[in-house]
Protein backbone atom coordinates (compact mmCIF):
# COMPACT_ATOMS: atom_id res chain seq x y z
CA UNK A 1 0.00 0.00 0.00
CA UNK A 2 1.43 3.75 -0.77
CA UNK A 3 2.39 5.69 2.32
CA UNK A 4 1.46 9.22 2.30
CA UNK A 5 2.52 11.68 4.71
CA UNK A 6 1.01 15.15 6.51
CA UNK A 7 3.57 18.12 5.78
CA UNK A 8 4.10 21.59 7.02
CA UNK A 9 5.42 23.96 4.17
CA UNK A 10 6.59 27.12 4.79
CA UNK A 11 7.14 28.64 1.73
CA UNK A 12 8.25 32.16 -0.02
CA UNK A 13 5.43 33.97 -0.95
CA UNK A 14 6.07 37.27 -2.80
CA UNK A 15 3.94 39.07 -5.15
CA UNK A 16 6.07 41.00 -7.57
CA UNK A 17 9.64 42.44 -8.01
CA UNK A 18 8.78 45.17 -5.87
CA UNK A 19 7.00 43.30 -2.95
CA UNK A 20 9.15 42.46 0.15
CA UNK A 21 7.85 39.08 0.19
CA UNK A 22 6.96 36.94 3.48
CA UNK A 23 7.06 33.37 4.29
CA UNK A 24 3.69 31.78 4.00
CA UNK A 25 2.81 28.34 6.13
CA UNK A 26 0.55 25.64 4.80
CA UNK A 27 -0.54 22.47 6.20
CA UNK A 28 -0.60 19.85 3.19
CA UNK A 29 -2.38 16.37 3.78
CA UNK A 30 -2.34 12.58 2.29
CA UNK A 31 0.57 13.48 0.30
CA UNK A 32 1.75 10.48 -1.23
CA UNK A 33 5.54 9.62 -1.32
CA UNK A 34 5.40 8.28 -4.92
CA UNK A 35 4.85 11.79 -5.82
CA UNK A 36 7.18 14.45 -6.87
CA UNK A 37 8.17 17.31 -5.10
CA UNK A 38 6.86 19.57 -8.01
CA UNK A 39 3.56 17.53 -7.55
CA UNK A 40 3.50 18.11 -4.21
CA UNK A 41 3.23 21.57 -4.92
CA UNK A 42 0.84 21.78 -8.00
CA UNK A 43 -1.47 19.37 -4.95
CA UNK A 44 -0.73 23.00 -3.00
CA UNK A 45 -1.73 25.25 -5.91
CA UNK A 46 -4.95 23.42 -6.77
CA UNK A 47 -6.13 23.90 -3.29
CA UNK A 48 -5.06 27.23 -2.94
CA UNK A 49 -7.03 27.99 -5.86
CA UNK A 50 -9.93 26.07 -4.48
CA UNK A 51 -10.51 28.15 -1.63
CA UNK A 52 -10.07 31.39 -3.69
CA UNK A 53 -6.24 31.96 -2.81
CA UNK A 54 -3.32 32.78 -5.69
CA UNK A 55 -1.39 29.67 -6.13
CA UNK A 56 2.86 29.77 -5.76
CA UNK A 57 4.60 30.45 -9.08
CA UNK A 58 7.55 28.01 -9.55
CA UNK A 59 9.44 27.84 -12.79
CA UNK A 60 9.72 24.48 -14.50
CA UNK A 61 9.43 22.50 -17.56
CA UNK A 62 10.79 19.33 -18.60
CA UNK A 63 10.24 17.83 -15.16
CA UNK A 64 12.58 15.47 -16.04
CA UNK A 65 16.05 16.98 -15.02
CA UNK A 66 17.38 18.41 -18.83
CA UNK A 67 15.96 21.84 -18.57
CA UNK A 68 16.82 23.72 -15.54
CA UNK A 69 13.94 25.57 -15.19
CA UNK A 70 13.17 24.51 -11.42
CA UNK A 71 14.61 26.70 -9.18
CA UNK A 72 13.78 26.51 -5.47
CA UNK A 73 16.01 25.95 -2.38
CA UNK A 74 14.55 23.32 -0.04
CA UNK A 75 15.04 23.36 3.73
CA UNK A 76 18.35 25.41 2.51
CA UNK A 77 19.68 23.19 -0.10
CA UNK A 78 19.04 24.28 -4.00
CA UNK A 79 17.07 21.69 -6.02
CA UNK A 80 16.48 20.05 -2.15
CA UNK A 81 18.67 17.25 0.33
CA UNK A 82 18.97 14.44 -2.72
CA UNK A 83 22.40 15.58 -4.39
CA UNK A 84 23.04 15.02 -8.15
CA UNK A 85 19.18 15.70 -9.06
CA UNK A 86 17.08 19.22 -10.09
CA UNK A 87 14.22 19.93 -7.80
CA UNK A 88 11.17 17.97 -10.36
CA UNK A 89 13.42 14.90 -10.33
CA UNK A 90 13.15 14.85 -6.19
CA UNK A 91 10.43 12.85 -4.55
CA UNK A 92 8.48 13.24 -1.27
CA UNK A 93 9.51 9.26 -0.25
CA UNK A 94 12.71 11.15 0.71
CA UNK A 95 10.87 13.53 3.45
CA UNK A 96 8.78 11.79 6.84
CA UNK A 97 5.16 12.34 7.81
CA UNK A 98 5.45 15.63 10.05
CA UNK A 99 8.09 17.29 8.57
CA UNK A 100 8.54 21.10 7.75
CA UNK A 101 9.70 21.78 4.79
CA UNK A 102 10.94 25.26 3.89
CA UNK A 103 10.92 26.32 0.07
CA UNK A 104 13.02 29.67 -0.72
CA UNK A 105 13.82 30.92 -4.12
CA UNK A 106 17.72 31.58 -5.48
CA UNK A 107 18.92 33.86 -3.36
CA UNK A 108 21.11 36.49 -5.24
CA UNK A 109 21.42 40.06 -6.10
CA UNK A 110 21.32 38.92 -10.26
CA UNK A 111 18.75 36.80 -9.96
CA UNK A 112 15.63 39.25 -8.75
CA UNK A 113 12.59 37.43 -7.62
CA UNK A 114 9.44 37.66 -10.24
CA UNK A 115 7.17 36.55 -8.09
CA UNK A 116 7.07 33.76 -5.56
CA UNK A 117 9.57 31.20 -6.19
CA UNK A 118 10.01 32.33 -10.03
CA UNK A 119 13.31 34.27 -10.42
CA UNK A 120 14.81 36.11 -13.52
CA UNK A 121 18.14 34.11 -14.75
CA UNK A 122 18.71 36.59 -17.53
CA UNK A 123 22.22 37.51 -16.06
CA UNK A 124 23.37 33.94 -17.38
CA UNK A 125 21.79 34.73 -20.54
CA UNK A 126 24.10 37.33 -20.76
CA UNK A 127 27.38 35.61 -19.93
CA UNK A 128 26.51 32.74 -22.50
CA UNK A 129 25.77 35.66 -24.95
CA UNK A 130 29.15 37.03 -24.41
CA UNK A 131 31.22 33.82 -25.46
CA UNK A 132 29.27 30.92 -25.29
CA UNK A 133 29.52 29.91 -28.49
CA UNK A 134 31.37 28.99 -31.61
CA UNK A 135 31.81 31.42 -34.58
CA UNK A 136 31.45 28.80 -37.63
CA UNK A 137 30.14 28.49 -40.82
CA UNK A 138 26.45 27.36 -39.98
CA UNK A 139 24.52 25.19 -42.56
CA UNK A 140 25.39 21.97 -43.94
CA UNK A 141 26.81 19.69 -40.78
CA UNK A 142 30.77 18.95 -40.99
CA UNK A 143 31.55 15.19 -40.65
CA UNK A 144 31.29 13.67 -37.44
CA UNK A 145 34.68 12.18 -37.23
CA UNK A 146 36.25 14.97 -39.54
CA UNK A 147 38.09 16.17 -36.53
CA UNK A 148 39.82 13.95 -34.48
CA UNK A 149 39.89 14.38 -30.76
CA UNK A 150 40.88 11.85 -28.13
CA UNK A 151 38.16 10.26 -26.28
CA UNK A 152 39.31 11.93 -22.85
CA UNK A 153 38.92 15.64 -24.34
CA UNK A 154 35.62 14.50 -25.67
CA UNK A 155 34.72 13.09 -22.83
CA UNK A 156 35.85 16.01 -20.43
CA UNK A 157 34.08 18.68 -23.00
CA UNK A 158 31.06 16.22 -22.77
CA UNK A 159 30.83 16.67 -18.66
CA UNK A 160 31.09 20.29 -18.79
CA UNK A 161 28.51 20.34 -21.85
CA UNK A 162 26.12 18.59 -19.09
CA UNK A 163 25.38 22.13 -17.30
CA UNK A 164 21.64 22.84 -17.73
CA UNK A 165 22.32 26.85 -16.77
CA UNK A 166 19.82 26.60 -13.50
CA UNK A 167 21.75 28.29 -11.84
CA UNK A 168 21.92 25.92 -8.40
CA UNK A 169 25.29 26.86 -8.00
CA UNK A 170 25.02 30.47 -7.74
CA UNK A 171 21.83 30.01 -5.20
CA UNK A 172 24.21 27.58 -2.83
CA UNK A 173 27.21 30.00 -2.90
CA UNK A 174 27.50 32.59 -0.01
CA UNK A 175 29.03 34.98 -2.51
CA UNK A 176 26.36 34.24 -5.52
CA UNK A 177 28.96 33.52 -7.22
CA UNK A 178 28.51 32.03 -10.87
CA UNK A 179 31.96 31.20 -11.63
CA UNK A 180 30.95 26.87 -11.58
CA UNK A 181 28.24 28.01 -14.29
CA UNK A 182 30.98 30.22 -16.39
CA UNK A 183 33.46 27.48 -15.93
CA UNK A 184 31.28 24.79 -17.30
CA UNK A 185 30.50 26.55 -20.12
CA UNK A 186 34.41 28.22 -20.83
CA UNK A 187 35.76 24.13 -20.06
CA UNK A 188 32.93 22.85 -22.73
CA UNK A 189 34.13 25.70 -25.26
CA UNK A 190 37.96 26.08 -24.26
CA UNK A 191 38.61 22.39 -24.44
CA UNK A 192 37.35 21.29 -28.10
CA UNK A 193 39.33 22.11 -31.12
CA UNK A 194 35.98 24.11 -32.59
CA UNK A 195 36.59 26.49 -29.79
CA UNK A 196 40.12 26.61 -29.13
CA UNK A 197 40.33 29.39 -31.74
CA UNK A 198 38.29 31.70 -29.50
CA UNK A 199 39.38 30.82 -26.35
CA UNK A 200 41.01 33.43 -24.93
CA UNK A 201 38.75 36.04 -26.55
CA UNK A 202 35.94 33.81 -24.88
CA UNK A 203 37.24 33.65 -21.35
CA UNK A 204 38.11 37.43 -20.84
CA UNK A 205 34.49 38.27 -22.06
CA UNK A 206 32.50 36.02 -20.37
CA UNK A 207 34.50 36.18 -16.74
CA UNK A 208 33.81 40.14 -17.82
CA UNK A 209 30.50 40.06 -17.96
CA UNK A 210 30.06 37.84 -15.41
CA UNK A 211 31.52 40.09 -12.73
CA UNK A 212 29.59 43.02 -14.54
CA UNK A 213 25.98 40.75 -13.93
CA UNK A 214 26.87 41.62 -10.27
CA UNK A 215 28.13 37.68 -9.15
CA UNK A 216 30.16 37.08 -6.53
CA UNK A 217 33.56 36.23 -6.27
CA UNK A 218 34.97 32.24 -6.03
CA UNK A 219 36.30 31.26 -2.61
CA UNK A 220 36.99 28.09 -3.65
CA UNK A 221 34.76 26.37 -0.80
CA UNK A 222 32.93 24.11 -3.04
CA UNK A 223 29.24 24.43 -1.95
CA UNK A 224 28.41 25.28 -5.70
CA UNK A 225 29.40 21.54 -6.51
CA UNK A 226 27.76 19.83 -3.97
CA UNK A 227 24.92 21.96 -5.58
CA UNK A 228 24.85 20.97 -8.97
CA UNK A 229 22.04 18.17 -10.71
CA UNK A 230 24.89 17.61 -12.88
CA UNK A 231 28.11 17.21 -11.44
CA UNK A 232 30.30 19.92 -12.45
CA UNK A 233 33.40 19.38 -10.57
CA UNK A 234 34.95 22.37 -8.67
CA UNK A 235 38.40 21.90 -10.67
CA UNK A 236 36.55 23.52 -13.88
CA UNK A 237 36.84 26.05 -12.31
CA UNK A 238 40.64 25.83 -11.89
CA UNK A 239 40.93 25.66 -15.44
CA UNK A 240 38.71 29.10 -15.85
CA UNK A 241 40.93 30.49 -13.44
CA UNK A 242 43.82 29.18 -15.55
CA UNK A 243 42.38 30.12 -18.98
CA UNK A 244 40.98 33.46 -17.66
CA UNK A 245 45.32 34.62 -16.00
CA UNK A 246 46.73 33.25 -19.39
CA UNK A 247 44.38 35.14 -21.56
CA UNK A 248 45.00 38.21 -19.60
CA UNK A 249 48.86 37.73 -20.24
CA UNK A 250 48.25 37.71 -24.15
CA UNK A 251 45.34 40.19 -23.77
CA UNK A 252 48.18 42.39 -21.74
CA UNK A 253 50.98 42.23 -24.67
CA UNK A 254 48.26 42.29 -27.85
CA UNK A 255 44.19 42.96 -27.23
CA UNK A 256 42.62 40.07 -28.09
CA UNK A 257 38.83 41.55 -27.06
CA UNK B 1 39.84 49.52 -20.41
CA UNK B 2 43.83 49.22 -19.60
CA UNK B 3 44.28 45.40 -19.62
CA UNK B 4 45.90 45.59 -16.24
CA UNK B 5 43.10 47.84 -15.05
CA UNK B 6 40.44 44.75 -15.84
CA UNK B 7 42.87 42.57 -14.51
CA UNK B 8 42.80 43.83 -11.23
CA UNK B 9 39.07 44.76 -11.29
CA UNK B 10 37.63 41.85 -11.83
CA UNK B 11 37.05 39.00 -8.99
CA UNK B 12 39.57 36.31 -10.75
CA UNK B 13 42.17 38.49 -10.96
CA UNK B 14 42.02 39.81 -7.20
CA UNK B 15 41.70 36.41 -5.83
CA UNK B 16 45.00 35.51 -7.77
CA UNK B 17 46.23 38.49 -6.05
CA UNK B 18 45.40 37.02 -2.69
CA UNK B 19 47.08 33.20 -3.90
CA UNK B 20 50.08 34.88 -5.16
CA UNK B 21 50.80 36.58 -1.53
CA UNK B 22 49.03 34.10 0.20
CA UNK B 23 51.86 32.20 -1.14
CA UNK B 24 54.72 34.39 -0.08
CA UNK B 25 53.04 33.91 3.31
CA UNK B 26 53.36 30.72 3.02
CA UNK B 27 56.80 30.18 2.53
CA UNK B 28 57.90 32.83 4.68
CA UNK B 29 56.08 31.29 7.58
CA UNK B 30 57.67 28.14 6.76
CA UNK B 31 61.18 29.55 6.83
CA UNK B 32 60.23 31.69 9.96
CA UNK B 33 59.22 28.88 12.07
CA UNK B 34 62.20 26.54 10.70
CA UNK B 35 64.06 29.50 12.01
CA UNK B 36 62.60 29.81 15.59
CA UNK B 37 62.89 26.28 16.36
CA UNK B 38 66.81 26.69 16.31
CA UNK B 39 66.24 28.23 19.50
CA UNK B 40 65.97 24.04 20.75
CA UNK B 41 69.47 23.83 19.83
CA UNK B 42 71.08 26.15 22.49
CA UNK B 43 70.67 30.22 23.29
CA UNK B 44 74.24 30.53 20.85
CA UNK B 45 72.43 29.06 18.22
CA UNK B 46 69.49 31.40 17.51
CA UNK B 47 71.45 34.23 18.70
CA UNK B 48 73.89 33.45 15.88
CA UNK B 49 70.96 32.85 13.40
CA UNK B 50 69.26 36.71 14.60
CA UNK B 51 72.98 37.77 13.99
CA UNK B 52 73.05 36.61 10.55
CA UNK B 53 69.35 37.92 9.48
CA UNK B 54 70.60 41.25 10.32
CA UNK B 55 73.89 41.54 8.71
CA UNK B 56 74.04 39.29 5.88
CA UNK B 57 72.47 42.09 4.20
CA UNK B 58 73.04 46.11 4.41
CA UNK B 59 70.08 47.29 6.66
CA UNK B 60 68.54 48.97 3.51
CA UNK B 61 68.24 45.19 2.59
CA UNK B 62 66.87 44.21 5.00
CA UNK B 63 64.16 47.02 5.05
CA UNK B 64 63.15 46.30 1.79
CA UNK B 65 62.68 42.39 2.17
CA UNK B 66 60.64 44.18 5.70
CA UNK B 67 58.48 46.48 2.95
CA UNK B 68 58.01 43.80 0.59
CA UNK B 69 56.41 41.79 3.57
CA UNK B 70 54.73 44.38 4.99
CA UNK B 71 53.15 45.18 1.33
CA UNK B 72 52.04 41.78 0.87
CA UNK B 73 50.20 41.70 3.74
CA UNK B 74 48.61 44.63 2.54
CA UNK B 75 47.38 43.19 -0.96
CA UNK B 76 46.78 40.12 0.73
CA UNK B 77 43.96 42.17 3.08
CA UNK B 78 42.89 44.92 0.51
CA UNK B 79 41.95 41.93 -1.86
CA UNK B 80 40.69 40.03 1.24
CA UNK B 81 38.33 43.59 1.88
CA UNK B 82 37.40 43.81 -1.55
CA UNK B 83 36.37 40.75 -2.75
CA UNK B 84 34.38 40.41 0.58
CA UNK B 85 32.73 44.02 0.17
CA UNK B 86 31.59 42.47 -3.74
CA UNK B 87 30.21 39.16 -2.43
CA UNK B 88 28.42 40.58 0.26
CA UNK B 89 26.53 43.03 -2.19
CA UNK B 90 26.04 39.64 -4.55
CA UNK B 91 23.58 38.05 -1.67
CA UNK B 92 21.92 41.09 -0.48
CA UNK B 93 19.40 38.71 1.08
CA UNK B 94 20.33 35.02 2.72
CA UNK B 95 18.12 32.24 3.08
CA UNK B 96 16.16 31.43 6.35
CA UNK B 97 17.29 28.00 6.30
CA UNK B 98 21.46 28.66 5.82
CA UNK B 99 23.47 25.34 6.34
CA UNK B 100 26.19 24.98 4.16
CA UNK B 101 26.36 21.64 2.19
CA UNK B 102 29.68 20.74 2.72
CA UNK B 103 32.05 23.84 3.42
CA UNK B 104 34.67 22.93 5.99
CA UNK B 105 34.78 24.67 9.33
CA UNK B 106 38.39 26.64 7.64
CA UNK B 107 37.17 27.28 4.77
CA UNK B 108 33.66 29.09 6.17
CA UNK B 109 35.86 31.14 8.98
CA UNK B 110 38.78 32.27 6.67
CA UNK B 111 37.30 36.02 7.20
CA UNK B 112 37.31 35.53 10.66
CA UNK B 113 40.77 33.30 11.16
CA UNK B 114 42.17 36.47 8.75
CA UNK B 115 40.96 39.34 10.43
CA UNK B 116 42.40 37.85 14.19
CA UNK B 117 45.50 36.84 12.42
CA UNK B 118 46.08 40.70 11.63
CA UNK B 119 45.91 41.74 15.20
CA UNK B 120 48.32 38.74 15.92
CA UNK B 121 50.69 39.92 13.14
CA UNK B 122 50.74 43.75 14.46
CA UNK B 123 51.07 42.48 17.76
CA UNK B 124 53.69 40.29 17.16
CA UNK B 125 55.54 42.88 15.60
CA UNK B 126 55.14 45.61 18.23
CA UNK B 127 56.40 42.62 20.43
CA UNK B 128 59.65 40.94 19.20
CA UNK B 129 60.57 43.70 16.63
CA UNK B 130 59.61 46.99 17.72
CA UNK B 131 59.65 46.09 21.50
CA UNK B 132 57.01 48.20 22.49
CA UNK B 133 54.45 46.37 23.75
CA UNK B 134 53.32 48.29 27.04
CA UNK B 135 53.63 47.22 30.92
CA UNK B 136 56.67 44.81 29.43
CA UNK B 137 59.40 46.37 31.26
CA UNK B 138 62.48 46.22 27.87
CA UNK B 139 65.37 47.16 28.81
CA UNK B 140 65.67 46.49 32.62
CA UNK B 141 65.82 43.15 34.57
CA UNK B 142 62.29 42.69 34.05
CA UNK B 143 60.01 40.84 31.28
CA UNK B 144 62.05 41.25 27.81
CA UNK B 145 65.97 42.07 28.63
CA UNK B 146 67.53 43.83 26.00
CA UNK B 147 71.14 42.21 27.26
CA UNK B 148 74.14 42.60 24.41
CA UNK B 149 75.92 38.58 25.25
CA UNK B 150 78.55 37.54 22.72
CA UNK B 151 78.34 36.47 19.67
CA UNK B 152 79.03 32.40 19.47
CA UNK B 153 80.16 30.34 16.16
CA UNK B 154 80.90 26.06 16.05
CA UNK B 155 81.71 26.52 19.71
CA UNK B 156 83.64 29.55 19.81
CA UNK B 157 83.42 33.29 20.63
CA UNK B 158 83.43 35.29 17.07
CA UNK B 159 86.04 38.15 17.47
CA UNK B 160 86.82 40.58 15.42
CA UNK B 161 89.77 43.24 15.61
CA UNK B 162 90.61 41.67 19.05
CA UNK B 163 87.11 42.25 20.45
CA UNK B 164 84.36 39.69 21.08
CA UNK B 165 81.39 40.45 18.45
CA UNK B 166 78.57 41.64 20.78
CA UNK B 167 75.11 40.51 19.81
CA UNK B 168 71.35 40.58 21.30
CA UNK B 169 70.43 38.21 23.18
CA UNK B 170 67.28 36.39 21.06
CA UNK B 171 66.90 33.53 23.52
CA UNK B 172 65.97 35.80 26.66
CA UNK B 173 64.03 37.82 24.91
CA UNK B 174 62.15 35.28 23.56
CA UNK B 175 61.90 32.95 26.44
CA UNK B 176 60.86 35.77 29.05
CA UNK B 177 58.57 37.07 26.50
CA UNK B 178 56.88 34.00 26.70
CA UNK B 179 56.94 33.47 30.04
CA UNK B 180 53.98 36.27 30.47
CA UNK B 181 51.20 33.72 30.33
CA UNK B 182 48.65 36.01 28.40
CA UNK B 183 50.91 36.34 26.01
CA UNK B 184 51.82 32.28 25.16
CA UNK B 185 48.09 31.64 25.22
CA UNK B 186 47.32 34.65 22.22
CA UNK B 187 50.42 33.28 20.33
CA UNK B 188 49.13 29.60 20.74
CA UNK B 189 45.60 30.58 19.78
CA UNK B 190 47.03 32.33 16.95
CA UNK B 191 49.16 29.95 15.40
CA UNK B 192 45.89 27.59 15.81
CA UNK B 193 43.75 30.00 13.57
CA UNK B 194 46.85 30.10 11.36
CA UNK B 195 46.35 26.15 11.07
CA UNK B 196 42.81 26.91 10.32
CA UNK B 197 43.76 29.27 7.51
CA UNK B 198 46.10 27.29 6.32
CA UNK B 199 43.89 23.90 6.24
CA UNK B 200 41.63 25.57 3.79
CA UNK B 201 44.46 28.47 2.22
CA UNK B 202 47.24 26.00 1.34
CA UNK B 203 45.24 24.18 -1.34
CA UNK B 204 42.85 27.25 -2.33
CA UNK B 205 45.71 29.33 -3.75
CA UNK B 206 46.43 26.66 -6.32
CA UNK B 207 42.47 26.35 -7.53
CA UNK B 208 42.69 30.40 -7.56
CA UNK B 209 45.78 30.26 -9.60
CA UNK B 210 44.29 27.16 -11.77
CA UNK B 211 46.95 25.09 -11.04
CA UNK B 212 44.62 22.38 -9.34
CA UNK B 213 42.82 19.18 -11.04
CA UNK B 214 40.79 16.13 -9.91
CA UNK B 215 43.94 14.33 -8.66
CA UNK B 216 46.16 17.09 -7.15
CA UNK B 217 42.90 18.97 -5.65
CA UNK B 218 42.54 15.27 -3.00
CA UNK B 219 46.61 15.86 -2.29
CA UNK B 220 46.32 19.27 -2.22
CA UNK B 221 43.72 19.43 0.54
CA UNK B 222 46.14 16.43 2.30
CA UNK B 223 48.81 18.90 2.18
CA UNK B 224 47.28 21.26 3.44
CA UNK B 225 46.00 20.07 6.50
CA UNK B 226 49.46 18.53 7.02
CA UNK B 227 51.23 21.97 6.14
CA UNK B 228 48.60 23.33 9.19
CA UNK B 229 49.81 21.26 11.60
CA UNK B 230 53.10 21.25 10.99
CA UNK B 231 53.00 25.35 11.16
CA UNK B 232 51.00 25.19 14.51
CA UNK B 233 53.33 22.59 16.07
CA UNK B 234 56.18 24.24 15.05
CA UNK B 235 54.88 27.39 16.03
CA UNK B 236 52.96 26.79 19.06
CA UNK B 237 55.67 24.48 20.73
CA UNK B 238 57.85 27.24 22.07
CA UNK B 239 55.61 29.23 24.18
CA UNK B 240 54.73 25.86 25.45
CA UNK B 241 58.50 24.94 26.05
CA UNK B 242 59.09 28.60 27.84
CA UNK B 243 55.86 28.13 30.14
CA UNK B 244 57.14 24.51 31.15
CA UNK B 245 60.21 25.76 31.78
CA UNK B 246 62.04 23.32 29.29
CA UNK B 247 63.46 26.26 27.33
CA UNK B 248 64.86 28.86 30.15
CA UNK B 249 67.36 31.91 30.08
CA UNK B 250 70.61 31.98 29.42
CA UNK B 251 72.06 35.58 30.67
CA UNK B 252 75.46 34.70 29.13
CA UNK B 253 73.66 33.68 25.41
CA UNK B 254 75.34 30.45 25.41
CA UNK B 255 78.98 31.58 25.47
CA UNK B 256 79.49 30.94 29.25
CA UNK B 257 81.47 28.05 28.04
CA UNK B 258 83.94 29.17 25.28
CA UNK B 259 84.43 32.42 27.09
CA UNK B 260 85.78 30.57 29.89
CA UNK B 261 88.07 28.68 27.45
CA UNK B 262 88.97 32.08 26.04
CA UNK B 263 89.81 33.29 29.74
CA UNK B 264 91.62 30.12 29.99
CA UNK B 265 94.14 30.37 26.77
CA UNK B 266 94.71 34.13 28.00
CA UNK B 267 95.85 32.62 31.59
CA UNK B 268 98.48 29.91 29.78
C1 LIG C 1 46.98 39.65 7.80
C2 LIG C 1 45.89 39.07 8.08
C3 LIG C 1 45.19 38.16 7.10
C4 LIG C 1 43.95 38.37 6.58
C5 LIG C 1 43.03 39.53 6.89
C6 LIG C 1 43.67 37.26 5.70
C7 LIG C 1 42.49 37.08 5.02
C8 LIG C 1 42.29 36.13 4.05
C9 LIG C 1 41.07 35.95 3.34
C10 LIG C 1 39.78 36.75 3.55
C11 LIG C 1 41.28 34.97 2.45
C12 LIG C 1 40.30 34.51 1.40
C13 LIG C 1 39.55 33.37 1.84
C14 LIG C 1 38.52 33.00 0.86
O1 LIG C 1 38.60 33.40 -0.32
O2 LIG C 1 37.62 32.29 1.28
C15 LIG C 1 42.62 34.51 2.61
C16 LIG C 1 43.19 33.50 1.86
C17 LIG C 1 44.47 33.02 2.08
N1 LIG C 1 45.33 33.40 3.08
FE1 LIG C 1 45.04 34.90 4.35
N2 LIG C 1 44.74 36.42 5.68
C18 LIG C 1 45.70 36.93 6.53
C19 LIG C 1 46.91 36.38 6.83
C20 LIG C 1 47.45 35.28 6.19
C21 LIG C 1 48.72 34.67 6.54
C22 LIG C 1 49.63 35.11 7.66
C23 LIG C 1 48.89 33.65 5.64
C24 LIG C 1 50.00 32.67 5.47
C25 LIG C 1 50.88 32.35 6.30
C26 LIG C 1 47.76 33.60 4.77
C27 LIG C 1 47.60 32.72 3.75
C28 LIG C 1 46.50 32.66 2.95
C29 LIG C 1 46.36 31.77 1.83
C30 LIG C 1 47.40 30.77 1.33
C31 LIG C 1 45.10 32.00 1.29
C32 LIG C 1 44.46 31.29 0.11
C33 LIG C 1 44.48 32.14 -1.11
C34 LIG C 1 43.44 31.67 -2.08
O3 LIG C 1 42.35 31.26 -1.66
O4 LIG C 1 43.70 31.74 -3.27
N3 LIG C 1 46.89 34.61 5.14
N4 LIG C 1 43.22 35.23 3.60
S1 LIG D 1 27.01 24.31 -13.05
FE1 LIG D 1 25.50 22.88 -12.22
S2 LIG D 1 24.38 24.11 -10.72
FE2 LIG D 1 25.46 25.57 -12.02
S3 LIG D 1 24.02 26.11 -13.64
FE3 LIG D 1 25.23 24.37 -14.43
S4 LIG D 1 24.02 22.57 -13.87
FE4 LIG D 1 23.19 24.24 -12.64
S1 LIG E 1 11.79 21.18 -14.74
FE1 LIG E 1 13.34 20.84 -16.24
S2 LIG E 1 15.02 20.40 -14.97
FE2 LIG E 1 13.45 20.53 -13.51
Amino acid sequence: MEKTMNLTLRVWRQKNRLDVGKFVEYKLENISEDSSFLEMLDILSEQLVEGGHEPVAFDHDCREGICGMCSMTINGVPHGPEGGITACQLHMRHFHDGQIITIEPWRAKPFPVIKDLVVDRTAMDKIIQAGGFITGRAGSAVDANAMPIDKQTADYAMDAAACIGCGACVAACPNASAMLFTAAKVAHMNSLPQGKAEKNRRSLAMVTTMDGEGFGGCTNIGECEAACPKGIPLDMIAQLNRDYALAQVKNFFQPVL
Amino acid sequence: MCSLCSFFKSTIGRKILMALSGLVLVLFVLGHMLGNLQIFLGAEVINAYAHKLHHVLPSSGLWAIRLFLLGTVAVHIWTAISLTLDNRKARPQGYEHDKPIQASYGARTMRMSGVILLFFILFHIAHYTARVVPSMEYGEEGVLSETMVPLVKHGEVVMKEGEPIMTFNVNDMMVQGFDVWWVSVFYIIATGLLCLHLSHGFSSMFQSVGLRNTLWRKRLDQAALVYGWVVFLGFAVIPVACLTNILEVDPTGGAAEPVAAITETLHK
